[in-house]
């Protein structure tokens, strides 16, 4: 049986959300229907919305089901984008972070290479701090180039937390719209769209209990973004294709389970996530936490290593039957020197030498007690391989 | 034995991972990432490090029921292959970048990884065998499959690096029965197309990505007299040993065809002339390496074999060393051998050493070599 400390890559189905899913997968119907067995699948399909709606505290009309994270994150880069140059040619600025996921970074750098856009990148620091007083002397000088924000909720990688309120207070005066990636975020610490000031937010059902393949974009019912699926009309005309009720509905339950236990998960990851950090520190003078003093998510803990490689030390703690992970899952399970700490100024070499434990629902104390028993072995041999790549 | 099992994605390593694990020992399936900007798929029979490769690797490790990783090797690759494939063509030679990939890539910082690791061998799917002698020494020989012989790249290798490495492909007759073996296994990689081109280059073609890299320069075309025949475009689209493509416009005295002898990088010049001419006698390389056991009074010249491309014929020859350089007298010419390609000596099917041609000395007079050749011995895979 392996310590799974990777929840921030995906975690395990809950036991309700299995239930609820294997029950609506069996009922027929298309939501579009208009006989009576679509409509009881339609009613389905609602109630998820309505739920998934009370669970990031948004209208019901604002919830977008979608394929997944990235599509919701495309969606909203790509729809906000080509919606506000459409209104004002000269909109062409996304304002954005180089911290961000690929899910984001890749469709900005699409539309910078292929649609005309051109993406202000704002400075970050060497503890994953964005550079929000930039933000807001840019916006002051040159908010009419500007097409929107984009900006994750907390980082993946480094779990650094940025104040979403504040941009959203400097954004609000020249109606400029922002989109929040909120995928680490939503279900770990407390959300609410309708406060947030935001235009748009990303949500993702696996990183919460919930199944693969479901996701979310909150679009406000105010914001307008154009459409990268065309079809049927589905969700408000912005994500065609046939509503996927079960999935909906598995995703509704686990975010329903996940903000219910929030606060209280909140405080047992906080403390298991201290005792990992604490241990890791007790073991080696060579590990770094990473941003340690930023604001930042209660179940991640990253990690840079004084050389070693990622790659060694990720593998010698499987074998342990350990699993942690190097950063984002890159291309071809390749892992290449984390774009995430490049970012944030550090060398090639601290980048690539950094490990992230993420915690969840079913990490125990025995899990971290694991993992730090089997770190010693780990890192005497990744020394030992040092920084041979 | 912790064997590391080095998966391209092609059908060789499967089948060399596959029966590593038969033998009993505990396999690991590493791929290495060489590239950080992969290509998504491969074209035509291209590559071994596109996404498609790592997939195929992953995919053939699942069914070999063996863990796999990817390691990223990109960085230390570009430092050892490509950029001593860019700065040797620079200097007027011709690298061979999979020997220099075998030499400090796989069986170096893959190798010496590994055994920090704990693995106790690097298993790759070369063509190739180790074989043990009368005293105990491990010596690398030719594969039984000659066609797909591969000892020639692996020439570089040490007598330590043989202790921790393993070919299990090498006692195989050919080609083809690895992969009715790997079909038997279900290993979807049993049809995969070989690669032949350098994996570095996705569009196969040498020359262009290397005018991307130094500029493409115009000049003269000469004679062996130094008579300018005509213009061409960028040096490092010939070749030594190269007839076509040439386009001088009038033939030569003879009436017999010319070809490229040599591209003096530091005129710009390509030097062109009678087939006669690019017959070489004698080969110098100042620096070598012994595969395993070292021969015995190499001062004195011995009998051996000379090869001088992946899937070249060899050549028997004379070899000594002499005041230090290894210095290879061929029985007979052989033809278009350009400084910066390596020399591998055999003795019957053993491979006895390695050196990188640093001069030839030429069967015409007063047409020796001492740098200035553009081409490509790359005749063959890695």
């Amino acid at each position: 049986m392996s310590v799974y400390l990777d929840y921030a890559a995906t975690t395990p189905l809950r036991k309700e959300v299995f239930d609820c899913y294997v029950e609506h997968l069996q009922t027929l119907g298309n939501p579009s229907s208009v006989h009576s067995s679509g409509q009881l699948v339609r009613q389905a399909l609602e109630e998820a919305r309505e739920s998934l709606a009370k669970s990031v505290d948004c209208n019901r009309s604002e919830v977008i089901f979608t394929a997944g994270g990235t599509e919701s994150v495309n969606l909203a880069i790509k729809g906000l984008f080509w919606q506000r140059v459409g209104e004002d040619s000269k909109r062409k600025v996304i304002i954005s972070a180089a911290t961000e996921h690929h899910a984001s970074l890749d469709p900005m750098e699409w539309l910078e290479k292929h649609d005309g856009a051109e993406i202000l990148w704002l400075p970050v620091d060497r503890d994953g701090v964005i550079d929000l007083d930039f933000l807001e002397d840019y916006l002051q000088e040159h908010h009419e180039n500007v097409a929107f924000v984009n900006l994750m909720w907390a980082n993946n990688e480094t779990g650094v937390i940025t104040d979403i309120n504040r941009v959203t207070a400097m954004t609000k005066p020249c109606g400029i719209p922002v989109h929040s990636d909120s995928i680490a975020t939503f279900g770990h610490i407390p959300i609410s769209f309708s406060s947030s000031g935001l235009s748009a937010m990303s949500v993702s059902a696996h990183k919460i209990g919930g199944p693969v393949g479901a996701g979310a974009l909150i679009v406000s019912r105010s914001t307008k973004l154009v459409s990268i699926i065309h079809g049927g009309g589905q969700e408000r005309g912005m994500r065609s294709g046939t509503m996927n009720a079960p999935v909906a509905k598995a995703f509704a339950v686990a975010a329903e389970l996940a903000v219910s236990e929030l606060a209280e998960e909140h405080l047992r990851l906080e403390a298991l996530r201290d005792k990992l950090v604490q241990g890791v520190k007790n073991i080696t003078p060579l590990a770094h936490h990473t941003a340690a003093k930023s604001p930042r998510m209660p179940h991640n803990a990253h990690f840079t290593f004084d050389g070693c490689s990622g790659d060694s030390l990720l593998f010698l703690l499987d074998q342990q039957g350990v699993c942690v992970s190097v950063g984002s899952a890159c291309q071809a399970g390749v892992n290449g020197p984390s774009h995430v700490l490049l970012a944030m100024g550090r060398t090639e070499r601290e980048a690539n030498g950094c490990i992230r434990m993420t915690l969840g629902k079913q990490s125990t104390e025995a899990d971290v007690d694991a993992f730090l028993s089997a770190l010693p072995k780990a890192l005497d041999g990744a020394l030992r391989a040092g920084l041979t790549t | 034995m912790k064997v590391l099992a080095a998966m391209s994605g092609g059908v060789d390593s499967a089948v060399a991972a596959a029966r590593a694990v038969e033998a009993g020992h505990e396999v690991v399936g590493v791929h290495l990432a060489l590239s950080r900007m992969p290509g998504t798929l491969r074209t035509g029979s291209r590559g071994c490090c596109t996404i498609e490769d790592s997939m195929d690797a992953q995919r053939a490790a699942n069914v070999i029921g063996i863990p796999y990783y990817v390691w990223d090797f990109s960085e230390r690759f570009k430092l050892e292959v490509v950029d001593d494939f860019i700065n040797e063509y620079q200097a007027g030679r011709t690298p061979n970048p999979c020997m220099r990939c075998n030499e400090r890539i796989k069986f170096a910082a893959l190798l010496e990884k590994g055994l920090a690791l704990g693995f106790d061998a690097v298993c790759t799917g070369h063509y190739a065998s180790i074989l043990t002698d009368d005293e105990g020494n491990l010596e690398l020989h030719r594969s039984m499959a000659l066609a797909k012989d591969q000892s020639y790249v692996l020439g570089v290798l040490t007598a330590e690096q043989l202790n921790h490495s393993m070919f299990p492909l090498g006692h195989t007759a050919s080609k083809d029965l690895i992969r009715a073996e790997a079909a038997e296994r279900g290993l979807s990689v049993a049809a995969k197309p070989d690669s032949y081109d350098i994996c570095f280059i996705p569009e196969g073609d040498t020359q262009d990505w290397l005018a991307d890299r130094l500029g493409n320069t115009t000049g003269e075309i000469v004679d062996m007299q130094g008579t300018v025949l005509g213009e061409h475009k960028g040096a490092h689209g010939f070749t030594v040993g190269q007839r076509k493509g040439l386009q001088l416009g009038k033939p030569a005295a003879d009436g017999k065809p010319r070809y490229v002898l040599a591209v003096d990088v530091n005129t710009n010049k390509v030097v062109v002339g009678p087939q006669q001419a690019l017959a070489v006698v004698e080969l110098v390389g100042n620096k070598f390496t012994w595969c395993g056991k070292a021969q015995e009074n190499p001062e004195e010249f011995f009998a051996a074999h000379v090869q001088v491309r992946a899937h070249g014929e060899q050549v028997a020859c004379q070899v000594a060393v002499v005041d230090g350089a290894m210095v290879i007298r061929c029985d007979e010419p052989i033809y278009g051998v350009a400084p910066g390609q390596t020399a591998v000596i055999y003795l019957g099917t053993r491979v006895l050493a390695q050196t990188t041609i640093d001069h030839t000395v030429s069967a015409v007079d007063s047409f020796s070599t001492a740098s200035a050749s553009i081409g490509s011995s790359l005749d063959g895979d890695v």
